[in-house]
């Protein structure tokens, strides 16, 4: 459906999309991931025609998009911060589209009413959208964004100003609506739990640059690199050098996946892989703080300080968690320890 | 940019082009030593220093004056607003003339102030600066408050919160966000009475002269062409300077801002310096603005046999003196029709020139954008003269066609018409054009769909400024308005220019006539603006 070829965007020296390659198939979702700044928004206006590409090529459908303009590209885009039009009625502002495609007064009047419905604003259709609620506009551009029908939805941080219950519900909503209707989506978003929900894949950017693309649980299990571990929220990565079953790290020995290849490399342990002994047994640390994340496991993440080597950060139950100040022991489990690519934090980072 | 670009160079830089040339060319070749003649002549330089610091000081004065006006209409609710506003703007399109005597029969020598406190304005340069503010303190209400009531609040509120008191968030947060419309606001003002013309005519006495003054005193009296069009060429180039400092400056604080419905952001005055605020602007709107309009209105109806209509009672007939072939009623028709047609061109061409220059950026277009400053510091004599010598040859025999008088004042609407669109122009969020682009609407489809009902409510502004301006032009039309068919300031003109209290009532009562019509365009611009449902 859609296709980008080494796509580049320059603002002046800065490249905003540095050689940027992409697919999306139809009836997909594919979720753009990534910090401020790392070239997401710009990806979708490339898509859009709002944002010229220096070199490297669109393609929706087969056909290359180069020299057509925004409103003959069939695509939607829904904007971070909605930009509906003050001046028109909600359901004016949907029916904005379908105007724009010459639809048929009654044929309007219909969808707009079904486009609402399916919503959840059936009664919002002469309301102001100045009198909207948070959501309630992110409802309506995203009806807006449907009614023409684009044969690719684009959605730039859709539910990045909503409070949480309301995203979380919103997400799961979303989600069944683009499966029912079996639209195109392609959503960018700074937020790794909306995109792991909303996306059939994922697609990890870092400065301009793709970082990794894979499923969510994938990309979630295997961050490939030390970038997208720590951008997912891992921490707790050392350098170490690898010698059959076990690596060597500040933290003392740890145990490695099987077929991890020997010689130095990066290591992430996520938090559920750092197991609290008693302080005889293992790494010996203290606790410097606990913080409680609730959630269905009353799950505690405790940051603790060893001997030697960097803070290391632990999960644990609310049951199991040591108190602040208290001397705990660590050991690693191997299943939750992942070797990164590149040997340097932020490497890329600094060439771009 | 095309279309405004050839309207320009044609109906402008023509014109002017031409007659400085006739002053410049004798006997076949260009004569530049008068030049340096004109220039060391210790009178001009005389006329040069009043005129720029009159207009400087006229322009602090208005300012100072005026933005508290600007505040209270941008902020304040209280009845009789629509009213108030559209009173503020008559003294704009009132004829200079005209205004001209209604200060003098408030401050000169047995006018009313005379006859009350024996106080005298005529004989200081006092009268020709609050002349000056009674012209202009529209043009700052209404480019500065119309801007200021489209302000997010919100922001101000935001710096309070942060700490700053209320005059230290005013300063910090809104001052700054006006400034473009402030500077454009002083712009206008400044270039007003840098080239003020029937004001300093009737105030300014035998000691007072601004250059306009001195081109028209030079071109009609002396008939000393080359000396007036050096003059021209100096105000030209003070003109240009002036603007090529203003784009510079304004290039330096464009930025996109956050607006709002004008009618959410006016609340109803609270606490003591709120009702202060109000009242004192009240005052000043009294004194200096309703004052010499009912002075003039009280003139118009006290005929010679005490108050009544006898003064309008004769403007539907034919005077027997023979100042006009044509009942001197025909003018308000005459000058509708006109303004109409000038108010169109205007809109056309600054919508275009506006559009063209939110689009794209670079030296050119700012150049451009200066440049279409020019007619408002131009002298409207050289313009008015100029298109009689100009515009009377094949292919441009225009001449004898009524379609030249619109044309003249279209000019001078067409810069209004800019200033007001395009700060509003500009800082519309750019990506509501993207929105409409990615549904669908192609770029002259989103500017009609989403730019032209944002923008609306300046569109309506920056129309009733070009109609009133082309209602109350002088200066060019004089010298191009047909004998048969005169527009109401010019008729105003020729019998303040007779002897003869029938004559000078029945100016007055012109004067009144033309007011009452500039007021009712006003009021209904204000109505059209509140019912507008598809209101921004």
């Amino acid at each position: 459906m859609l296709r980008l070829e080494g796509v580049t965007v320059r603002f002046g020296e800065r490249a905003a999309l540095d050689a940027v390659g992409l697919e999306v198939r139809a009836h997909e979702t594919v979720c753009v991931l990534g910090p401020s700044g790392s070239g997401k928004s710009t990806l979708l206006r490339v898509v859009a025609g709002l944002q010229r590409a220096d070199t490297g090529r669109v393609l929706l459908s087969g056909q290359d998009q180069a020299g057509v303009p925004a409103h003959k590209r069939g695509v939607g885009l829904m904007f971070q911060d909605h930009q509906l039009f003050p001046q028109r009625d909600v359901g004016a502002n949907v029916a904005f589209g379908l105007r724009m495609h010459r639809t048929g007064k009654e044929e309007t009047g219909r969808q707009v009413a079904e486009l609402l419905d399916m919503v959840g604003l059936p009664d919002a259709r002469r309301r102001a959208v100045a009198s909207l609620s948070g959501g309630e506009q992110q409802r309506v551009a995203l009806a807006r964004a449907l009614a023409p029908r684009p044969k690719l939805l684009m959605l730039d941080e859709p539910l990045g100003q909503l409070d949480r219950g309301l995203r979380e519900r919103l997400v799961v909503e979303l989600r069944g609506l683009f499966q029912r209707l079996g639209t195109t989506v392609l959503a960018v978003t700074h937020d790794h739990g909306e995109a792991f929900a909303l996306a059939d894949r994922v697609v990890v950017m870092e400065n301009g640059r793709i970082a990794q693309t894979g499923t969510p649980l994938e990309v979630w299990q295997r961050p490939a690199s030390e970038f997208v571990a720590r951008f997912l929220g891992f921490d707790n990565v050392v350098s170490a050098t690898v010698r059959g079953g076990t690596a060597d790290t500040p933290w003392g020995a740890m145990p490695v996946p099987d077929g991890t290849p020997p010689g130095p490399a990066r290591l992430l342990v996520r938090p559920n892989g750092v197991l609290l002994r008693r302080p005889e047994d293992g790494v010996r640390c203290v606790v410097e703080a606990r913080t409680f994340r609730g959630g269905d496991g009353s799950t505690v993440t405790v940051l603790l300080r060893p001997e030697d080597g960097p803070q290391l950060e632990a999960a644990c139950t609310l049951r199991d968690a040591p108190e602040e100040g208290a001397k705990v022991g660590v050991a690693f489990d191997a299943r939750e320890v992942v070797v990164l690519e590149g040997h340097e934090h932020g490497g890329s980072q600094q060439s771009a | 940019m095309a279309v405004p670009a050839a309207f320009f160079v044609l109906f402008f830089g023509y014109p002017v082009a031409a007659i400085v040339g006739r002053g410049l060319r004798q006997g076949g070749h260009w004569n530049l030593d008068i030049v340096g003649r004109v220039l060391s002549d210790p009178d001009i330089l005389q006329v040069l220093w009043f005129t720029v610091w009159q207009a400087a000081a006229s322009t602090a004065l208005t300012l100072a004056l005026a933005l508290p006006g600007a505040y209270v209409f941008a902020r304040l609710r209280f009845p009789g607003k629509g009213l108030l506003r559209a009173v503020v703007t008559v003294p704009f399109v009132l004829p200079t003339v005209v205004a001209g005597s209604a200060f003098l029969a408030l401050g000169g020598r047995g006018g009313a102030l005379d006859e009350w406190f024996g106080l005298r304005l005529d004989t200081s340069v006092w009268a020709v600066l609050l002349a000056h503010v009674f012209f202009n303190y529209a043009v700052v209400v209404r480019t500065v408050g119309g801007f200021w009531a489209q302000l997010d609040p919100r922001q101000e509120e935001a710096a309070r919160v942060l700490g700053a008191g209320r005059l230290a968030a005013w300063r910090r947060v809104t001052l700054p966000a006006l400034a473009p419309s402030l500077g454009a606001a002083a712009l206008i003002v400044f270039l007003f009475t840098f080239t003020s013309f029937g004001v300093i005519q009737v105030l300014g006495g035998p000691r007072f002269a601004t250059l306009e003054v001195e081109i028209y005193r030079q071109t009609a009296t002396l008939l000393e062409l080359p000396t007036a069009a050096v003059l021209t060429l100096t105000q030209f180039a003070a003109v240009a300077a002036l603007l090529a400092v203003h784009a510079w400056s304004v290039r330096k604080r464009e930025s996109a801002l956050s607006l709002v419905p004008a009618e959410r952001t006016a609340r109803r005055p609270e606490g003591p310096a709120q009702w202060a605020v109000l009242w004192s602007v009240l005052a000043v709107i009294a004194l200096l603005i309703v004052l010499p309009l009912a002075v003039l209105v009280e003139r118009a109806f006290n005929g010679p046999d005490g108050y009544g209509l006898a003064f309008f009672r004769a403007l539907g007939s034919q005077s027997e003196s023979g100042t006009f072939v044509v009942a001197p009623a025909a003018a308000i028709g005459n000058s509708l029709a006109y303004a109409a047609a000038a108010t169109l061109i205007a809109l056309v061409v600054g919508g275009l020139a506006a559009a063209a220059l939110t689009r794209r950026a670079g030296r050119l277009v700012r150049g451009f954008d200066a440049l279409l400053m020019l007619p408002l510091g131009t002298s409207a004599v050289t313009v008015g003269f100029g298109f009689l010598i100009a515009l009377d040859e094949p292919p441009l025999d225009l001449r004898s066609s009524w379609f030249l008088v619109p044309l003249a004042q279209a000019l001078v609407g067409v810069p209004f018409v800019i200033r007001t669109l395009l700060p509003v122009l500009r800082s519309v969020d750019v990506r509501l054009r993207e929105a409409a682009a990615v549904l669908g609407a192609s770029p002259l489809r989103a500017w009609r769909e989403v730019e032209l009902p944002l923008v609306g409510r300046a569109l309506l502004v920056s129309a009733g400024f070009a109609f009133a301006v082309s209602l109350g032009e002088f200066g060019a039309t004089v010298f191009i308005a047909r004998p048969d068919a005169p527009t109401l300031p010019v008729a105003v003109a020729r019998m303040l220019g007779r002897a003869g209290e029938m004559n000078y009532g029945q100016a007055m009562a012109l004067s009144t006539i033309l007011m009452l019509v500039c007021a009712g365009v006003l009021l209904a611009l204000e109505r059209v603006r509140t019912h507008s449902p598809g209101e921004f």
